[in-house]
């Protein structure tokens, strides 16, 4: 099979290209999971709820007659409040608590809005177009659709503006602080607890910008979720905490991977390979360790 | 075995009447207290490598899948070209007769109880290494990746799924087959409960409740904690697999991601009956089966398509209000109950304390 990709160069150049620009929207969703693992100690089985919930605010503003594109600005501030009423209803109180619960407390608020999303809007596969127009490279032999490269540059911008945030604002260093020792943080007089929120809602708002950017590079459907957890789960474990750029790189492979995989196996197959994808790099990891007598933390 | 004591004798002897004589007087829920038994045997078998082994998998939803599938296609394919039968629903053209149900029955179950104990063996190894929550994650894909993979797979039907051959007409009615049905899962019950209460006096399970509480300490002490942790998944394996050869033959027609393979609904199931009643004790993983599937069957018509979000309120509520379940709660406010003993003058000075 690995012959059919170096026969047609130009199938080769769309699949990395496409995987590049898609890698890096998975590095945005992945880097709210991280800032709010790192932050909180919690997986949040929930992020791809959160991507799917944003892209279809921005699916709701194209219905109502509004460039989707606006969607970034609009969406990250409903999400935002989204996110802080999920923390204080729910997560505030398995913080502190063994991961175990808050995997299963995530996993219950993922099927409760996967669910609340089928009835709210509807089971159908919706797309928002953009009508950004494509842009041909190479002789007209790989096309790229002008959304997917919107959607990387808001992804750069995004993951830059924060980044600048966490480390000049003074939530941004209250959060870095609570990360590093969330007891010292408490003493030193942090609301720790305004901190949570506001991390869980940051993550709320990243993943509100990734969605509406989903909403008009691909397609929205209230099942579709769990993938993009998946994704930025292998996403942050591969790169590790608190590494922006290894995030970035490990989501670009993560999406060049994927696409060469939807060529050559399928897209039947797309979710297929990325859950075994995650199977063997923990396997990977856990192996690896193992001759050092390490295990995962 | 330790020998039961008075108080347990009678309240297993009550059981055992009450479900010897429950088809009959409850007849036309058979196979729901069928399917209650099932969710008994999934949430003790759930509760070795969860509660007591500190391993909490959301992929025993795979042995489940895997023991559904080889059961109905072992059924059939002992007599019938199988990839006929998935293809143009093959139960009008092939008939099992009486003899050939029964035998391809036995056949389909006793390699449903091999084949995923072997699956646990073999992928026990890596799997286990992961700890904690990489654990869990990575159980969870497992159990959806085994859903994707059962859905391209043609000769197991794929994405349709596959009908398990229809109960013999020559027998007798629906009435017969719920009967039948309903005494293969309470042999199985039966089988479950015994081994389990057997292997919970042995010292095999305070190998797994050290591992729980400091796998680190436990392997420094000289156990092999790998070979014990691969054991204990293994038995999980084979009730596992054994409950979904026989849910397969009870619900008829079996479909990857909804049926077989379904971590949203039974995958999640098994944890959170467990939990319900109480992790890492003997009772409380049926207790909580029980409550959960009364609760379930009472109330799921109320909601009307909002099952779902009906489970997503239940999983949370769970989680957040009752982690240690409702054995956790009696053993808070009753200890003497629990065989510990209770020092009046200590308890009153602690609550001071506070």
């Amino acid at each position: 099979m690995d012959f059919l990709v170096f026969q047609i160069p130009a199938l080769t150049a769309q699949a990395i290209l496409d995987g590049l620009l898609l890698g890096i929207l998975f590095a945005l969703i992945a880097y709210g999971m991280a800032l709010q693992w790192g932050v909180m100690n919690i997986i949040n089985i929930a992020q791809g709820e959160l991507v799917i919930m944003g892209g279809y605010i921005a699916y709701f503003m194209y219905q109502a007659g509004i460039h989707p594109a606006w969607g970034i600005f609009v969406s990250p501030v409903i999400m935002f409040f989204v996110g802080v009423i999920i923390y204080k209803l729910v997560i505030n109180k398995v913080v502190d608590r063994d991961m175990f619960i808050s995997i299963l407390a995530t996993f219950g608020i993922s099927i409760l809005m996967m669910q609340l999303m089928n009835f709210g809007f509807g089971s159908d596969v919706v797309v928002a177009q953009s009508n950004f127009g494509t842009t041909m490279l190479f002789d007209n032999s790989v096309t790229l659709p002008n959304s997917k490269i919107f959607s990387a540059a808001v992804s750069i911008l995004c993951a830059i503006v924060l980044t600048i945030y966490m480390k000049k604002s003074k939530l941004g260093r209250a959060i870095r602080a609570t990360a590093q020792n969330a007891r010292a943080a408490k003493i030193l007089g942090v609301d720790t607890e305004k901190v949570y929120a506001s991390t869980f809602g940051i993550n709320a708002a990243l993943c509100g910008v990734a969605g509406a950017l989903v909403a008009i590079t691909f397609t929205l459907h209230p099942y579709v979720g769990l993938p993009y957890t998946v994704r930025s789960f292998m996403i942050v474990i591969v790169a590790g905490l608190g590494n922006l750029p290894g995030v970035a790189i490990s989501g670009m492979s993560l999406g060049v991977f994927e696409e060469f995989a939807d060529y050559l196996l399928g897209t039947e197959f797309r979710i297929a390979t990325v859950f075994f994808l995650l199977v063997f790099i923990l396997l990977y990891r856990r192996f690896k360790l193992a001759k050092k007598r390490e295990y995962l933390k | 075995m330790y020998a039961f004591t008075k108080k347990e004798l009678y309240i297993c002897g009550a059981i055992l009447l009450f479900l010897l004589a429950a088809p009959f007087i409850f007849a036309n829920f058979k196979l729901q207290l069928a399917f209650m038994l099932i969710l008994i045997v999934l949430a003790m078998t759930w509760n070795i490598q969860g509660g007591e082994m500190g391993y909490n998998s959301f992929g025993n939803i795979m042995f489940f899948g895997v023991g559904m599938y080889l059961c109905v296609s072992m059924q059939i394919g002992t007599y019938f070209p199988l990839a006929e039968w998935t293809e143009s629903g093959g139960e009008k053209t092939f008939v099992h007769e009486p003899d050939q149900y029964f035998k391809g029955l036995g056949i389909g179950l006793m390699f449903a109880a091999i084949v995923p104990p072997i699956i646990a063996g073999l992928i026990g190894y890596g799997i286990l290494g992961l700890r904690g929550h990489y654990f869990a994650i990575c159980t969870l894909g497992i159990g959806i990746a085994s859903g994707e993979l059962a859905g391209g797979i043609e000769l197991i039907g794929a994405g349709q799924g596959m009908t398990a051959p229809p109960f013999p007409k020559g027998l007798g009615d629906l009435e017969t087959r719920g009967q039948f049905l309903y005494f293969l899962c309470f042999a199985l019950l039966i089988m479950t409960f015994t081994f389990i209460r057997w292997l919970y006096t042995t010292k095999f399970r305070l190998v797994l409740n050290a591992i729980r509480d400091n796998e680190d300490k436990a392997e420094a002490m000289g156990i092999e904690t790998m070979r014990y942790k691969i054991t204990g998944w293994m038995i999980s394996a084979f009730f596992c697999g054994l409950a979904g050869g026989l849910v397969g033959t009870m619900v008829g027609y079996i479909e990857p991601v909804e049926v077989a393979f379904d971590g949203r609904e039974m995958g999640v199931f098994m944890v959170l009956m467990t939990i319900l009643g109480g992790k890492g004790t003997l009772w409380g993983p049926i207790i909580g089966a029980v409550g959960f599937h009364i609760f379930k069957e009472s109330f799921w018509t109320l909601f009307l398509g909002w099952q779902y979000v009906a489970l997503g309120v239940l999983i949370i509520v769970i989680v957040v209000y009752f982690p240690e379940g409702l054995m956790g709660y009696l053993r808070e406010k009753k200890p003497e109950w629990f065989g510990e003993i209770v020092d009046d003058k200590d308890r009153k000075a602690q609550i001071s304390l506070d």
